[in-house]
């Protein structure tokens, strides 16, 4: 956590990320930013999600819409700050020439979304069958 | 500057035969700056889709002052979105070996994304 409060401080600061080391490959730069644009599209897509629970299953009891859309969105907005994150972390290592960072996150995204998933099975067969 | 060879993506036909001078002999074979550029062209519409869906919330059983604002707000984020991905494009296209992303370029997209699920959470609850 406090790893990540030292991160943010260069999310805004881009001279302090090239003082550090030497410049890589700018392809290795432009990969580490499409990885970027992908987990970005990962949080719109979740967010995209919570918006379709809240407006396209009415019927749901409102105390589960609400949740599951609030899920998603929280969801959406942790991996927009892990996103840029991890960028600045594995820019910063490979202009280190350090190996580059590993992740519990993509784990826990993983879980997360298997569980809003099995949630939404058991609503829709709750819906169902009563 | 860092042409290296067979690095990631590099694929096997880059030599191409027009031989177009020196700028197209250290063109990336891997079409690391277009992939870059689509990439952000895709980020863009998948936050289009999310605007879109935000505005069909906002104005969902009619229209009031707050919905109509929270409607502005998503819209104004779409565009602040826009315009950080048509600014990246442009330094993308414009040198043959184009500079890493600035941290605060990706700090706007990073806060534009959020922006949007703050508004979200607005207008669900």
């Amino acid at each position: 956590m406090i790893e990540f409060v030292r991160n943010a401080r260069l999310w805004f600061a881009p001279e302090e990320v090239r003082q550090d080391g030497s410049t890589p490959d700018y392809r290795f730069s432009l990969a580490n930013e499409r990885t970027f644009l992908a987990w970005l599209r990962t949080a719109l897509a979740l967010i995209g999600g919570g918006f379709a629970v809240d407006q396209f299953l009415p019927d749901l009891r409102w105390g589960w819409r609400i949740g599951l859309a609030l899920a998603l969105l929280a969801v959406g907005v942790l991996c927009s700050l892990r996103a840029i994150n991890h960028w600045v972390r594995c820019e910063r290592a490979m202009r280190r020439g350090e190996d580059l960072p590993t992740s519990r996150f993509p784990a826990l995204l993983s879980l997360v979304v298997a569980f809003v998933a099995v949630a939404m099975v058991v609503v829709v067969l709750a819906g169902w069958a009563g | 500057m860092g042409a290296t060879s067979g690095v990631a993506g590099a694929g096997g036909d880059g030599a191409g035969g027009d031989g177009a001078g020196a700028a197209a002999a250290v063109r990336d074979p891997g079409l690391q700056p277009e992939r870059t550029r689509l990439a952000w062209r895709r980020t863009t519409l998948s936050s289009t889709v999310a605007a879109v869906l935000a505005v069909k919330a906002a104005l969902h059983g009619g229209v009031s002052t707050a919905g109509a604002v929270v409607c502005g707000l998503c819209c104004a984020l779409w565009l602040g979105f826009l315009l950080v991905a048509q600014f990246r494009i442009h330094c993308l296209a414009r040198t043959v070996t184009p500079p890493a992303l600035a941290p605060r370029l990706a700090t706007a997209a990073v806060l534009c994304t959020a922006g949007v699920a703050v508004c979200a959470v607005a207008l669900v609850v």
